[in-house]
């Protein structure tokens, strides 16, 4: 029914990613999906018929009405009261039409409904952070299906806008203030998080993943989802912090300059700081570095990354320090040794996989994961201080 | 009447009365000044053309394809600012306003020709800074300037905001000028419902280039403050509000929109009227329709802000607020099409741009009701959709529109003709290869792709590289138009003082016009009578006859 143009019918083979998508809108994978589609396709349908009377009535005119240079018929009325009224009228009647029907799908998405599931989204240059009620943070927001999901949205930098076309749904992340946006998915599946508000640099390459879990696996996901880096080589843990914590968007590992400077080869090395004295890299002045960035500042460049104090643990902190260990030359041997070996009760193969984590998580002797549960109902108090916004 | 023509040619007209730099320069005469913009815009128009170029070539992987990605992000920034500030505000009011105002208005120059002359140095002035934003580091915040990313990028923002602010400075100086022009230098006889319907436009553009463009003028002050001093007027950490600058900046930049469209619609109605030689229809209709978009164009800019987070009663009254635009706009539509109706229809390159227009801004302000409304919009909001609509609006209506009047009003200033049938190939290349363009980005946009991507998904590669090779069908048409203009302009055949049957007062003046344009101050009726020019086919133009004299209305046939 949709498919007006058959000329383009390749163009919408390529472009619908689901069994759901149609030729204008991609999959409807969230319960306002429908409405926002239907009123897409209401105004959709009037433009069409608008569109396809001015071409016709135009094209009619040129081929009816054409004359040579010159010749001329006789007089047609100059103004008629009644048809211009009328011409003026209906389209009036159809835009309050189209605006009602968009203002009850838009008073839906606005509205998060009660005991709505809370998570909290940081979004900073290029980066989607989401942190759960027992405090775990992920790269991938991951929820569950068939119930209403609400996100309180957060920057660290510039204003980021969090979109899931799938899901029709936007909402520009604003620094100093707290924007909220809420879905609910009724099935499982995976779908991609955009990044809408252009931003910078990386704008485009801000995305991330969007898993709907049915509500036991998201449990189950959430109760042993930090666990796996329990279980992994600590520079390998090390490594995926440094990503997580967005620490690669301005620290470059190979060598090259960005916003930051490089930690390639910094581990143990003497670095000139803007005070004009100079600092031997160690556990401590990493660590100092990402808990108070600004205390010692690395000669050319701006004091302007932002404190982690708070957002990271202290064994995550040990982790990204054995990472660095192993990027630089000159660390010791044995301690580059130890970080890459697993060093308490996994097996010598490594435990990397998601599954084995989750059977071993509740044996393991770095056992520091949250022992909360997801509880839809608590966490609306646990949040409750950024709720009293706005 | 070809005697006419020849005491004509002897005389010295407003292009070689006088000779030199300097001549043109410090010139008084509005033909002049809006012929220095036609060169500076159109000299713009293919910079930032090069511009959307690169970045369409860019666009052709989902990778890197020939530039990195700060380089793209510097390239569409510096695309949009360059079209948007310098040439499409100016392009039909400060070059082809100011060339055809007064001759419109049967008068001898605009009121303030100095301030036009001071005008479009500022122009220049703007146009300077712009290419001194370039070789300091260009911006790469986007044409919208949005804080606070604006305020804290290292690249040289400063610059070009400066440029926009004197370019804000010479818009409202011509608006000025043409407001007082229109009210106090009208002809005998010529009534407000006697004023040719472009004036109508400008007059209605005037109005919102002198009370929105200095908010835009406070809006970069306050922003160039920020970066420089750090007075946290949008800075969160120091109490200020970064959507604040959307507000600023939306309220002139929403108006703004009209200031490129309503121009482009008073072209419009010249075209269908003239090509159609027939009494414009619903004269008042239209007339109104221009002042009503005018003053509701300044009660619509939060619908550009439905997903920052302002309070939900806002944004329902700024969608119910923005279907009030497409009312007028409709109107003129139909209008445009009644004129036509039972018309003599005669297609000339003009009218096939006027055609292209009506077809372009069918669809670019029909797709304007998706994003006025408000679910719609969240879903469409900074997609490739927007980017779209907003081209059929500007380059598909104002710029199609604008090229449409040059072809109109060229034999008048430049006193040649051109090759009408390259003149129709080169419309028709156009038409096509903007769609080809723009028409599929409406697709991926309601699909999902956001606007201002580097790197995309590779669902969208078909659609892109639709794009891009529209892009290139474009240049093309442009490439044949600069030929054959070119061409006009050393070989072009003469043009008779009224070429297309244009019932308006700047027809009954020698093409090109003398410095004063007119010897004796023309008496001015009703701006769209067809009985007044008859076809005299030993030139094949028109010429005027005495009323009275012709009692039919010249010829019938039927």
């Amino acid at each position: 029914m949709t498919q007006v143009f058959p000329l383009l019918a390749q163009f919408t083979l390529a472009l619908q990613s689901g069994g759901d998508g149609t030729f204008w809108m991609p999959p409807r994978s969230s319960t306002v999906a429908e409405s926002v589609d239907s009123a897409f396709y209401f105004i959709y349908w009037i433009s069409v018929f608008f569109f396809v009377g001015i071409v016709a009535a135009m094209v009619l005119f040129v081929i009816r009405y054409r004359a040579k240079s010159g010749r001329k018929r006789k007089k047609a009325p100059h103004h008629n009261l009644a048809l211009e009224l009328t011409w003026t009228i209906i389209p009036l009647i159809l835009v309050i039409a189209i605006f009602w029907w968009n203002f009850k799908t838009f008073a839906n998405l606005e509205n998060p409904p009660r005991g709505a599931y809370e998570i909290n989204v940081t979004a900073q240059k290029w980066k989607w952070l989401f942190t759960y009620a027992n405090g775990y943070v992920t790269e991938e927001l991951h929820v569950p299906a068939g119930m209403p999901v609400k996100l309180v949205l957060r920057s660290e930098d510039v204003i980021h806008s969090f979109y899931v076309p799938d899901f029709r749904i936007k909402k520009d992340v604003v620094p100093g203030r707290f924007n909220k946006v809420w879905f609910e998915a009724p099935e499982p599946g995976e779908h991609w998080i955009l990044c809408a508000e252009y931003c910078g640099t990386s704008h485009s390459d801000m995305l991330a993943r969007l898993i709907v879990h049915d509500p036991q696996s998201f449990e189950d996901w959430l109760a042993h989802a930090d666990d796996m880096y329990l279980e992994m080589p600590m520079a390998e843990s090390g490594q995926a912090m440094f990503e997580r914590y967005g620490c690669v968007q301005c620290h470059s590992v190979d060598g090259t300059a960005g916003t930051g400077p490089t930690l390639k080869d910094v581990f143990n090395h003497e670095q000139a700081m803007t005070d004009g004295t100079t600092v031997l890299v160690d556990e401590d002045y990493i660590r100092e570095s990402i808990v108070d960035p600004e205390a010692k500042v690395v000669a050319g460049y701006q004091p302007v990354m932002p404190t982690f104090q708070g957002k990271i643990k202290e064994e995550q902190i040990a982790w990204i320090i054995a990472y660095l260990k192993t990027i630089s030359e000159h660390s010791p041997q044995s301690e580059i040794e130890a970080a890459q070996s697993v060093p308490e009760p996994a097996g010598e193969e490594g435990a990397e996989g998601e599954d084995q984590s989750a059977e071993e998580g509740e044996t393991t002797a770095k056992d520091t994961a949250e022992k909360d549960q997801p509880a839809p109902d608590d966490s609306s108090e646990s949040n409750g201080g950024e709720q009293g916004e706005e | 009447m070809a005697e006419h023509i020849e005491t004509h040619n002897e005389q010295k007209n407003f292009l070689n009365v006088t000779s030199g730099f300097k001549s043109w320069f410090f010139t008084l005469d509005h033909k002049r000044i809006g012929i220095m913009y036609l060169v500076a815009i159109l000299t713009m128009f293919l910079f930032g053309g090069i511009l959307a170029i690169l970045v369409r070539t860019e666009l052709w992987t989902p990778e890197r394809t020939i530039v990195d990605a700060d380089t793209y992000n510097q390239l569409f920034t510096l695309h949009g600012a360059v079209m948007i500030f310098l040439v499409i505000i100016p392009g039909i009011p400060a070059a082809l306003g100011n060339i055809v105002l007064p001759l419109l208005l049967g008068a001898k120059d605009v009121a303030f020709p100095k301030l036009n002359l001071f005008s479009f140095w500022l122009y220049c002035a703007g146009a300077i800074w712009a290419v001194v934003s370039i070789i300091l580091g260009s911006a790469d915040t986007g044409w919208t300037f949005y804080t606070p990313y604006s305020a804290e990028t290292n690249t040289a923002v400063t610059p070009i905001l400066f440029g926009a602010f004197l370019l804000g400075f010479s818009s409202i100086f011509t608006g000025l000028n043409f407001i007082v022009t229109i009210h106090t230098m009208r002809p005998p006889g010529m009534h407000w419902f006697r004023l040719p319907l472009f004036l109508w436009s400008l007059y209605a553009t005037a109005i919102i280039q002198v009370l929105a463009t200095p908010v835009l003028g406070i809006t970069l002050l306050l922003l160039i403050l920020e970066r420089a001093l750090g007075i946290g007027i949008f800075d969160p950490a120091l109490g200020g509000d970064p959507v604040l600058f959307q507000h600023f900046f939306w309220f002139y930049s929403h108006p703004a929109v009209y200031i490129m469209i309503l121009p482009a619609m008073g072209v419009i109605s010249e075209l269908i009227n003239t090509f159609s030689h027939k009494h414009i229809f619903g004269y008042r209709f239209i007339a109104f329709s221009s002042i009503a978009i005018a003053i509701f164009g300044f009660l619509v800019w939060g619908h550009h802000m439905f997903t920052s987070g302002q309070s939900p009663l806002a944004s329902m009254i700024f969608s119910a607020l923005t279907y009030s635009v497409s009312i007028p706009s409709a109107i003129k539509v139909f209008n445009w099409l009644a004129t036509m109706y039972r018309g003599n229809i005669d297609l000339k390159t003009p009218m096939w741009w006027a055609l292209s227009f009506i077809f372009l801004f069918g669809i670019g302000g029909l797709t304007g009701l998706f994003l006025a409304s408000l679910a719609t919009d969240v879903h469409l909001h900074d997609t490739y959709f927007v980017v779209a609509h907003f081209h059929y609006v500007m380059m598909g209506s104002a710029m199609i529109a604008f090229f449409g009047g040059l072809h109109y009003w060229w034999p008048k200033f430049t006193g040649r003709m051109y090759s009408d049938r390259w003149g129709v190939i080169a419309a028709i290349i156009v038409f096509i290869g903007f769609n080809i363009t723009f028409f599929n980005q409406f697709i991926i946009g309601s699909q999902g792709m956001p606007r201002r991507y580097y790197n995309y998904l590779e669902e969208y590669q078909f659609g892109h590289q639709f794009s891009t090779i529209g892009g290139y069908v474009m240049l093309i048409g442009f490439i044949i138009i600069a030929v054959y203009l070119a061409h006009s302009l050393f070989r072009g055949k003469r043009a008779a003082a009224n070429p297309w049957g244009g019932t308006t007062l700047e027809w009954t003046c020698p093409s090109p016009p003398t410095t004063f344009n007119f010897e004796v101050t023309p008496v001015a009726s009703d701006p769209y009578e067809h009985d007044r020019v008859i076809y005299d086919e030993a030139t094949d133009s028109y010429r005027t006859v005495d009323q009275e004299s012709v009692p039919d209305g010249g010829k019938h046939d039927s």
